[in-house]
């Protein structure tokens, strides 16, 4: 596993040092979404398990801290609980549903599900509909670090994301993981060697959506704005993307995968319409060429696994 | 337009020459960053034809002449909220952008008005049109341009109202906005006699309208109001004609419809249509003159729009203001900007209120019968023409903590 | 006059056909979506964008080359089918031994540069296209105004659906496809060409969209965006009729339209919602879909 720790350190200096060259807002969005891939490749490369309505835990979070945060008036840690709270709650009512399925019908109700979370946050008033929650305040961190401050707002970014990659690690490689894998490569064998499948199944859906809910939880106190862009089935769309890009089932790939998508989102809105076609085509280039993504290929180059 | 002209409108230097003003403005140029819909829902009525307007203001200008370096930048937000966000973050931290202009999508326009205060630069609206962004979210740095909510259902619910159009059926687009435009034209129908029978919400981005339309039908009210937006009122209409709506005695009301929305649906299905304006390049010899420079530029040769021309007026505005205090800190020029009259061949003389907002005359217009048309874009005949100061919402009706 | 929840029972017919209507739309839409699942084990995310491509191809053929609407029903399916045959060729075909995810994502790819290209070329508001001249105007029956263009779409996506699902079903054409999809190897020992045979399916199932394509231009407008929400709506339509069955996916097309239509009465804010409730829904109750066999 050591060059899985090089792969680490390489990463953690990366975001340490990157905002020196480049746009910190642009970085904390990169990590806001590394975490919700992350989260969502627990699931699909570790679990076997593709999900296709995870938007509807980063939204529900973003709501959930944006409303503590501005309505209630909590600290900014207090708010990212509660919208992660809410995720993982939502998590658990949606996995019980969904994890009795298998394959393109558990994509299937994921997705059925999270058309109704959508619907939800759009009817519902305190999402203040397509308006989104607007102008959430940064608020100080323990009640006294003022988020207000660039590199404050940073740190606490990266300290969060760095503490969810780092569980997301841990249940990896924990014996949860090594199970999840076995449920995902037979999962008639793994129930015969006496494993109560859909409970690890459960646990690691509703890990996944806390994660994702950390991830967007943070995301709305970053942005200052909760909106229905976060909840909408595209979103749930990007996410596959990511990890697709980067490598499904890698370790990092999700990250690199953020890192390359988010940065065109960015860079590419210059070229107007031109975005679509370019996320298209590189959908189709990934798909036909380099199936493993970033960081499998270059594991795979490497025989090493990242 | 080809793919040259369009990476260049990317990013243009349109005047390179030394001058006298450059000096005092921070870094020695103007940034413009126009940020709209460039591939989605609004592109034809934003998009970049928003940044041939902005260029087209900065040419007339004479900024060259001036010795003013004036750069436009754009961007596409994709109407989502937290894209425009960073986009706006990125172009004020390290793009040295001064002045947003455009952004359609209210809950788009609502986080740029808000990170715009924050970091204390100015922010030009035109494409979006809630009345919020000069009522509780008004903000010492943000310039409501072209349009809004109020205006629209006010003109429009007004005066169809009067000509006998009493009684309404609402065919409400399901979000804020839909909503917004629903609350403030019931209000002017009641309060100029009229009674609302009925309404249904639709969701946004609806293909099929027919289920609604025949509810409509049913209330037998005189007037359909559409409270909705881009594609939702052209199906809305398009599905009117075929189910013989109006050939049935009743009218509709677009509450929102522009230029392209009525090209697109051809005048043989939209003929008959009322609704307001605040541009029309028909209007004069100066509209005309811009509209044919506008679509010689434009993508598909497109005329301007309301939104197109409200881009023109407000860039040219905000240049002269920075001319005259020689400054281009962003709370400095919008304060300037508002002490100052406005005046551009395109919307007369005018003036902008303490909240930040417009005022110019709104154009009540009726789209033409197919045989009344001479060309390819002689779409409307203006009905009527609203003074600006009953066309917008008067200011103490608007709550704007700014002047209270 | 007689009401059933408030809602006159003569209203209520009137939605009732107009939830018919729509239902053609999904019943053509997801049959060709089920033909390639079936066949393919492909889910075609394209199928909107091809379903965009026939509106368009239709309005090319009346504004540049003059070819109404009845010539249209005809070029577009096979044009656009032969755009299909081509991406069958040349990507498709590398992916069939893989997960569906990857078809999935190939698919949902190429609908994404299909629809950018056409909304760079023709805006987004998108372009008329008027009612045929021996359709326009309608009749009233009494309980409402039926267009009879709408009248129209109803019998031909009907007459669609069964020819297909009787050749599919019924006829020895059918039967090798069925076949080929169970035991490909064994198939194609008998003589059949399979890939071929797989190719035209594909070609088929696009074939349809692009129908259904032609016979939306008239009613919706023709714009790069028009099949952009609809297919994650079919897909539904897909899953809840089951996977891969044919009549599945037509009996679900109408039936699901017809629900739909209702609720655009009783709670219209949920209209766009209630077919994934329904899903949600039948994948508790029957994993497989109404019509499905759970293999």
């Amino acid at each position: 596993m050591r060059h899985q720790r090089i792969a680490f350190g390489v990463m953690v200096a990366f975001f340490a040092l990157a905002p020196l060259a480049m746009y910190p807002i642009f970085l904390m969005k990169v990590m806001c979404f590394a975490l919700f891939a992350c989260a969502f490749n627990l699931l699909i490369g570790f679990g076997g398990l593709l999900s296709f309505g995870h938007a509807m835990f980063l939204g529900i979070a973003g709501y959930g801290s944006a409303h503590a945060a501005k309505v209630w008036g909590l600290t900014p840690e207090i708010a990212i609980l509660t919208g992660t709270a809410a995720a993982t709650a939502l998590g658990l009512i949606t996995g019980l549903i969904a994890i009795r399925r298998q394959g393109i019908y558990f994509a299937m109700i994921t997705l059925a599900l999270a058309q109704m979370v959508y619907f939800f946050s759009l009817q519902a008033n305190f999402t203040g509909g397509e308006d989104g929650i607007q102008a959430v305040p940064r608020g100080m961190l323990f009640g006294v670090l003022d988020l207000k401050d660039v590199w404050a707002m940073y740190a606490t970014v990266l300290a969060t994301f760095i503490a969810g990659f780092l569980l997301i690690y841990r249940a990896i490689h924990s014996p949860f993981g090594q199970v999840l894998k076995a449920i995902r490569e037979n999962e008639p064998r793994a129930l015969s060697l006496g494993y109560d499948i859909n409970r690890y199944k459960l646990l690691a859906y509703v890990l996944s959506a806390g994660l994702a809910g950390l991830a967007g939880a943070t995301k709305s106190i970053v942005f200052q704005l909760a909106s229905l862009t976060d909840v909408h089935w595209t979103m749930s769309g990007e996410v596959v993307l990511m990890c697709l890009v980067g490598g499904l089932g890698t370790v990092f790939g999700p990250v690199v995968g953020a890192l390359v998508i988010v940065a065109m989102a960015n860079y590419l809105a210059q070229l107007g319409a031109w975005v679509t076609v370019v996320q298209g085509v590189i959908f189709v280039v990934c798909v036909l060429t380099f199936r493993r993504g970033i960081v499998g290929e270059l594991g795979h180059f490497l025989k090493k696994p990242l | 337009m080809n793919l040259k002209r369009k990476l260049s409108s990317i990013a243009v230097a349109l005047a390179v020459s030394a001058g006298a003003v450059q000096a005092q403005v921070s870094d020695g140029v103007i940034k413009i960053g126009v940020l709209n819909d460039m591939s989605g829902l609004y592109a034809d009525l934003t998009g970049p034809g928003s940044v041939v307007a902005a260029r087209m203001a900065v040419e007339d200008f004479g900024a060259a002449k001036k010795g003013m370096k004036v750069e436009i930048i754009s961007a596409d937000h994709q109407n989502k909220p937290d894209v425009g966000s960073t986009i706006a973050r990125t172009w004020y931290d390290t793009d040295k952008v001064d002045v947003i202009v455009d952004v359609p999508t209210s809950s788009v326009a609502l986080a740029v008005s808000q990170i715009t205060r924050d970091k204390g630069k100015a922010f030009l609206v035109s494409g979006a049109a809630t009345s919020d962004l000069t009522g509780k979210a008004c903000s010492p740095n943000t310039i409501h341009w072209t349009y809004d909510t109020w205006m629209l259902a006010n003109g429009t619910g007004n005066a169809i109202v009067k000509t006998g159009g009493d009684s309404w059926y609402f065919l409400t687009a399901d979000y804020a906005f839909g909503h917004a435009l629903e609350r403030d034209t019931e209000a002017v129908v009641l309060k100029t006699g009229g009674k609302v029978l009925g309404k249904v919400r639709h969701p946004l981005s609806t293909q099929d309208f027919s289920s609604f339309l025949l509810q409509a039908q049913a209330s037998k009210a005189k007037i359909i109001g559409l409270a909705n937006a881009g594609g939702d009122t052209i199906n809305s209409i398009k599905q009117a004609a075929e189910f013989g709506i109006v050939k049935g005695g009743q009218n509709l009301a677009g509450l929102l419809v522009f230029l392209t929305d009525v090209k697109a649906l051809g005048l043989q299905t939209a003929q008959g249509l009322i609704f307001t304006e605040t541009f029309y390049w028909d209007q004069n010899d100066a509209s005309r003159a811009f509209a044919k420079r506008f679509s010689e530029q434009a993508p598909r040769n497109n005329y301007p729009t309301m939104i197109h021309a409200g881009v023109y007026s407000a860039v040219l505005h905000y240049l002269k203001a920075v001319e005259a205090i020689k400054s281009d800190d962003g709370t400095k020029v919008i304060a300037q900007m508002k002490k100052m009259p406005t005046d551009d061949p395109l919307f007369g003389k005018g003036s902008i209120r303490a909240d930040g907002r417009k005022l110019h005359p709104a154009l009540l217009v009726e789209v033409k019968k197919p045989a009344e048309s001479k060309g390819p874009w002689d779409l409307y005949k203006i009905r009527t023409t609203l003074p600006a100061e009953q066309a917008f919402r008067p200011m103490s009706e608007g709550d704007c903590p700014l002047v209270k | 006059m007689t009401e059933i929840f408030g809602v006159p029972t003569q209203a209520l017919f009137g939605q009732l056909l107009i939830g018919l209507i729509n239902g053609s739309f999904y019943a053509l839409l997801s049959l060709g979506l089920a033909v390639i699942f079936g066949l393919l084990n492909i889910i075609n995310f394209t199928h909107g964008a091809q379903y965009m491509l026939g509106a368009f191809c239709a309005y090319f053929l009346l504004n540049k080359a003059g070819l109404g609407y009845w010539w249209s029903l005809a070029i577009a399916p096979l044009v656009v089918g032969a755009v299909g045959v081509l991406i069958e060729r040349t990507m498709l075909k590398r992916l069939y031994r893989l997960d569906h995810l990857y078809g999935l994502l190939l698919t949902f790819g190429l609908a994404l540069i299909l629809q950018g290209l056409f909304q760079f070329g023709f805006g987004a508001s998108g372009l008329p296209y008027p009612i045929p001249a021996e359709l326009s105007g309608g009749r009233n029956l009494g309980f409402m105004f039926l267009p009879n263009y709408r009248a129209w779409v109803i019998v031909a996506s009907l007459a669609v659906c069964l020819a297909t699902w009787f050749v599919i079903e019924k006829t020895k054409l059918g039967s090798y496809l069925r076949a080929a999809t169970e035991n490909p190897q064994l198939v194609q020992a008998f003589g059949i060409n399979v890939p071929r045979m797989i190719m035209l399916t594909y070609g088929f199932g696009v074939g349809l969209a692009a129908l259904a394509g032609v016979m939306a231009a008239p009613i919706y407008q023709v714009s790069p965006r028009m099949g952009a929400d609809l297919i994650i709506v079919v897909f539904a339509v897909v899953v809840i009729g089951g996977m891969g069955s044919i009549l599945g996916s037509i009996v679900t097309g109408f039936g699901l339209g017809i629900v739909e239509g209702l609720t655009k009465v009783f709670y219209p804010e949920a209209s766009n919602t209630v077919i994934f409730i329904i899903m949600a829904i039948v994948l508790m109750i029957k994993p497989a879909g109404l019509f499905g066999s759970q293999k």
